[in-house]
């Protein structure tokens, strides 16, 4: 569905991705993890066109996705949740769904973007009893599951996540993974999930992806990754020396 | 007449409430180029003269109904206003902030030649909307332009807000403003909102020079002053607060005339200045801005 050939991009002189490539399969839940400053958010923002990709293709359902410009590729189906919860804080929460289904609104109207908002709410029940409340007083949960939801609102094929999981509860965290899994299950959404929380991202994770200075260095199903040495040692927090005891 | 304390001090007042909303309208075309772009448009003085000017040619040269005068003129405006994004600010490669302000300086001295070269370097005079024959209130006089101009500030105030709090289009251009990636991300085509910020502030700065036209004598130059002032009343009002720019444009506007009555009335564009300094330099993020928000902000 997705499949990033030999990408690279730069933040001013800085080489950020070097040749990076991955792929995504259709109602995959795949994830990338790695660690602080490897390239996650940039490959997120590099597929959704908001960094400008310097060499490489991006291609979506095998069409060259790659110069297009972001609401394009937001009709088109890709959906993404930017890291640290970038909602519209002076804004009410039933104004921030709304504008997640901008494009609803344009193209079907009205009843459409009714329809979506009201299926969001079943989704976050707390969002409706927040719905007059602005998005900036929100929790920090509250704030990820409402940015969730409005990607959700653009009905994509494919959801971009940026760091779910940042600054939250673990409770909240697994309460946001169960509905993303929810989601595979009735809509069949794919998922591409960055995560620094490698081992909450590799239990609802198909395959995993690691990261590092902008190379993928490991590719492997999410099972393998779990048990990886060097996986354990570098983002699952385990001590060297229990391992080899 | 008599001109008691009382008097004189009211008819200050309708002088200040006068300007006020003028500077109130210009701010505001201010505010809405500021917000979407983070831009000082220095182009939208030049917006309030061609809007005068365009309807003095309308109703004295073509002799056209001052309603459908109005409108032409306020969209002939707009039109320019969509023209100048289109051409000189889309197409920036890298859109600093700063490449952009100079831009919009080129583009004032562009208009203010053409319309050098249009309408020449006298002053234009045109008649008042509804009669000249002033009201006695309290034995103060006011002028009916005044309150057409009171009036349409109050419409456009009550238009403004329902556009950007009840319609999408206007949430959109919110949402851009507030955060441009997440607004790209929900599929809004930042670019275009730019455009309407920039047709809105044209339309709204021409409508400032129609109904302000009858009173002052539209020329050419006027927009350099015009567009300080309303710059000056943006900053006080707190830069991107539209309604921090009405009440503080009142404010200056009254202060003005006060000054002007009560001091001397070759300091009434200084004062305004002073204002605006002492702004500065006691809150800089104007009466109504938040100082949270000022610190990110590039100004």
């Amino acid at each position: 569905m997705l499949r990033l050939v030999n990408v690279n991009s730069y933040f001013n002189l800085v080489h950020v991705l070097k040749n990076l490539s991955l792929h995504v399969n259709k109602g995959e839940i795949v994830t990338l993890i790695g660690a602080n400053g490897a390239g996650k958010t940039t490959t997120l923002r590099s597929i959704s066109s908001l960094h400008p990709v310097k060499g490489g293709r991006i291609y979506f359902n095998d069409l060259d996705i790659t110069h297009l410009r972001t609401e394009k590729l937001v009709k088109m189906g890709i959906a993404q949740v930017p890291e640290g919860r970038q909602i519209f804080w002076p804004m009410t929460v039933r104004d921030n769904l709304e504008l997640g289904g901008y494009l609803t609104f344009k193209t079907d109207g009205k009843k459409a973007l009714r329809a979506g908002i009201d299926r969001m709410y079943e989704l976050f029940p707390i969002l409706r009893e927040r719905k007059r409340q602005y998005a900036g007083t929100l929790s920090g949960g509250e704030q990820q599951m409402l940015a969730i939801a409005m990607a959700l609102m653009a009905k994509p094929d494919l959801l971009l996540l940026d760091e779910p999981s940042m600054g939250l509860a673990p409770l909240i965290v697994k309460e946001i993974f169960r509905v993303i899994l929810e989601l595979r299950e009735q809509i069949g959404l794919t998922v591409l999930l960055v995560e620094q929380n490698a081992s909450s991202a590799l239990k609802i994770a198909d395959r995993g992806y690691v990261i590092e200075t902008g190379k993928i260095i490991i590719e492997a199903q999410a099972s393998a990754l779990l048990e990886n040495q060097e996986v354990k040692r570098a983002y699952l927090g385990r001590d060297k020396r229990k391992m080899w005891e | 007449m008599e001109s008691g304390g009382f008097t004189d001090f009211l008819q200050f007042i309708f002088m200040g409430l006068q300007r006020g909303c003028i500077y109130a309208l210009v701010a505001m075309g201010f505010n809405i180029i500021y917000s979407a772009t983070g831009v000082i448009n220095f182009a939208q003085g030049e917006f309030v003269v061609l809007g005068g000017l365009m309807m003095v040619t309308l109703t004295t040269g073509f002799g056209l109904s001052i309603v459908f005068a109005f409108l032409i003129s306020t969209l002939f405006v707009t039109i320019i206003g969509i023209l100048m994004e289109r051409c000189t600010i889309n197409p920036v490669k890298k859109p600093t902030v700063l490449r952009l302000i100079i831009i919009t300086i080129a583009v004032s001295i562009l208009l203010k030649g053409v319309a050098m070269i249009i309408w020449g370097k006298g002053s234009h005079y045109m008649r008042h909307f509804s009669g000249s024959d002033p009201f006695v209130i309290a034995g103060a006089t006011i002028l009916p332009q005044t309150l057409w101009i009171i009036g349409i500030l109050g419409v456009i105030v009550v238009a403004f807000v329902v556009f950007f709090n009840l319609t999408m289009t206007g949430k959109s251009m919110r949402a851009c403003a507030i955060n441009r990636d997440a607004a790209c991300l929900a599929g809004i085509n930042d670019r275009n909102m730019v455009m309407l910020s920039f047709a809105l502030s044209a339309g709204i700065g021409a409508v400032a020079g129609i109904i302000v036209t009858p009173i002052i004598q539209m020329d050419y130059a006027r927009g350099a002053l015009l567009g300080l002032k309303g710059f000056g009343v943006a900053v006080v009002g707190g830069l991107g607060n539209s309604l921090g720019a009405v009440i503080a444009g009142i404010l200056v506007g009254v202060l003005e005339a006060l000054s002007g009555g009560y001091i001397s009335s070759h300091y009434m564009d200084a004062i305004a200045l002073l204002i605006l300094l002492l702004v500065l330099f006691v809150r800089p993020s104007g009466l109504f801005g938040s100082s949270e928000a000022s610190r990110l902000k590039e100004f």
